[in-house]
């Protein structure tokens, strides 16, 4: 990744009547990059792409590209193309002529535009299917043809609202896969939008989480799981387990939580003094359940009974109610060297962590 | 049998009946006249020929069916060119004005056209309102003899069928997904790409359905030729009618009906044809 952004978005806002969809957005989206704008519907995730696609205009704020402001300018003279959610294939046309459209409309030779369309159609892996009509393709087919019709253009940057929400499950880890080979092949600026946080995490260089018109969190897939920087974060992207806790003691960079009267040591990365009150957040698979049987629960642990076991194949999802109340989702890998160990529904369990594994808001 | 069963049957059969007692059977009764022959002290005598149609296929007729092709086609033209761009403002619009404009369209169906065409001549005659005010602004200096000339037909034509064009055009522009349209800006096209290449074939059922109950109307219509036109424009429509009331030659004007109505099956089956093949790639765009 290059560090020349090849967009930016400064204290961008748009209003639809009384409604702020994007809230004085800053952001910038560099060259070569995978960016993915993750957030629930109606965050202002699609408004941000139309922005930059320029099918809205902005209230405030300007969107420069390759240095130069995009304000007024109209969609057809930007270079960026859309694949949209549903794809918006011309009904009328064959899968040839939806793929050429942008090539014709440039006024391209004839024998360029059969040479360039060619192309895109190996890319996605449809040839032969260039006299069909878009009503006769699968859904995973039209998805193709949306993306050929795109990146004919050789756009500068390449605008993905949704593409695989209309995808049946296995298709769209298929397309995934797609998508980040495609990517990678054309080396093309991505600007991805979705409400999955998985697909977001699969695919992403960059994962820029919105709420409200705001960006929450920008980074990469890592540090946005590992690392959420808020609770909205933290609750969007993947499960979580949150623990309410006080700080007792302070260190050079870690701290100890009381929870539930069990002083547990935490990195301190966000300087908490002693008496604050935090959140304590952990990743169902970074927790570590023993089983009262096999072990005595030693300090500091937090006790509690199997409510449910989740058999999920290479895992083992637990719920617990915790001896204080809380119920919690726990997630164990199978131990090869103990196959023995075996939950059950209503066993006395203790959970800990390893320092540093928690994240404490 | 069961209660639905017959509820089915009665839904399906009334109107079933209906047709066939006040449609199907007047058409076979105009069917057989047009093969007898004419009794000047009756209506008809019961002597079949082929006489009549062979009179239909005279010179005079078919310069009568050219005149109204020419005009009905002209009028399908003028209609469609005034309707296009006033639906596709109409889908653009505020949802208010959209109705209120939608309103003002239907009010004049509240009169019957025959009214309405009186009110043209009102308009257009010598000493009528159009005149009166274009004299009095200077525009011109003699008074423009519109009414009784194929003008005025044509007029009152496209007046009276106008709205028959912008229905069919506002349901399928209104039913056009703006996506197509962003999507072929988006790919570098124009405003004048988008619609000669997204819009205008996208739209071609509502085209072909509006200019169809434009056209064949506009070949029937007589009573709009006789007000407006004098006798002088002498129409499909009109000669059936003249068989019928003013010469008294009922098998005439009957093998003139079978002629027209043949003509408008045949567009009809045409426009049957040329909508489902418009239609054929519009499955997936309508969902």
């Amino acid at each position: 990744m290059e560090k020349a952004p090849i967009v930016c978005l400064r204290e961008v806002t748009k209003r639809f009547d009384d409604v702020v969809a994007v809230d004085a957005l800053n952001l910038d989206i560099f060259q070569g990059e995978f960016l993915t704008l993750l957030g629930p519907s109606g965050c202002g995730k699609t408004t941000v792409l139309r922005l930059i696609a320029g099918f809205e205009s902005l209230d405030e704020g300007e969107i420069v590209m390759n240095g130069a402001p995009l304000n007024g300018t109209p969609p057809n003279r930007r270079n960026v193309n859309t694949v949209f959610q549903s794809y918006a294939l011309f009904p009328h046309m064959t899968v040839y002529d939806n793929i050429a459209f942008g090539l014709k409309m440039k006024q391209l030779d004839k024998s360029l535009i059969r040479e360039q369309v060619g192309e895109a159609l190996s890319i996605v892996k449809l040839l032969g299917m260039e006299q069909r009509k878009p009503h006769q393709l699968s859904g995973g087919q039209q998805q193709r043809v949306a993306m050929a019709r795109a990146i004919v253009n050789k756009p500068q940057v390449l605008l993905l609202d949704e593409p695989l929400s209309a995808l049946d499950y296995r298709l769209r880890q298929e397309m995934e896969i797609e998508l980040k080979r495609i990517h990678r092949k054309l080396g093309i600026t991505f600007v991805f939008v979705t409400h999955d946080q998985e697909e977001a995490i699969s695919m992403s260089d960059r994962i820029a989480v919105m709420n409200q018109g705001r960006i929450e969190q920008i980074g990469t897939p890592t540090r946005i799981y590992e690392e959420p920087e808020n609770m909205f974060v933290a609750k969007f992207v993947g499960e979580i387990n949150i623990f309410e806790g006080r700080i007792t003691e302070v260190y050079n960079g870690s701290a100890t939580v009381d929870i539930h009267g069990q002083s547990f040591k935490v990195l301190n990365r966000k300087n908490f003094t002693a008496g604050e009150h935090v959140k304590v957040l952990l990743r169902p698979e970074d927790l570590a359940v023993t089983r009262d049987e096999d072990s005595r629960p030693v300090p500091p642990s937090l006790g509690g009974v199997i409510d449910e076991v989740i058999y999920k194949g290479k895992t083992v999802d637990l719920i617990v109610s915790l001896d204080a109340g809380e119920v919690i989702f726990v997630t164990q890998f199978f131990n090869e060297d103990q196959e023995d160990v075996i939950f059950r529904q209503g066993q006395r369990i203790h959970v800990d962590w390893p320092y540093g594994w928690e994240v404490v808001l | 049998m069961t209660k639905g069963s017959r509820f089915r049957n009665f839904a399906i059969g009334s109107p079933m009946l209906w047709i066939a007692v006040f449609v199907v059977v007047p058409y076979l009764i105009v069917v057989l006249f047009s093969f007898l022959t004419r009794d000047p002290q009756g209506i008809v005598s019961w002597t079949l020929t082929l006489e009549n149609y062979r009179e239909i296929f005279s010179p005079v007729f078919l310069k009568v069916c050219r005149n109204s092709l020419v005009l009905a086609l002209g009028t399908t033209a003028l209609t469609l060119l005034l309707a296009y761009p006033f639906a596709y403002i109409l889908t653009r619009i505020d949802e208010n004005i959209r109705r209120f404009l939608l309103v003002l369209m239907i009010i004049p169906f509240w009169t019957s056209s025959l009214i309405r065409t009186y009110a043209l001549i009102i308009l257009f005659k010598a000493n009528g309102l159009l005149n009166t005010f274009l004299l009095s602004t200077g525009l011109i200096s003699e008074p423009l003899s519109i009414l009784y000339t194929e003008t005025a037909v044509f007029i009152g034509l496209v007046y009276t069928l106008l709205p028959f064009m912008i229905l069919p055009l506002y349901a399928s522009l209104l039913k056009l997904d703006r996506r197509f349209m962003e999507a072929a800006r988006d790919l570098g096209a124009t405003s004048r790409h988008v619609f000669f290449h997204i819009v205008l074939p996208l739209t071609l059922p509502g085209i072909i359905a509006g200019s169809t109950m434009v056209f064949l109307p506009a070949l029937g219509l007589f009573y709009i030729p006789d007000l407006l036109g004098g006798a002088r424009s002498m129409l499909i429509g009109n000669f059936i009618k003249n068989q019928f009331l003013t010469t008294g030659h009922w098998p005439l004007g009957s093998a003139a009906s079978v002629v027209l109505t043949m003509l408008m099956v045949m567009l009809l089956v045409w426009f049957f044809i040329s909508t489902r093949r418009a239609h054929s790639g519009d499955m997936e765009a309508v969902r």
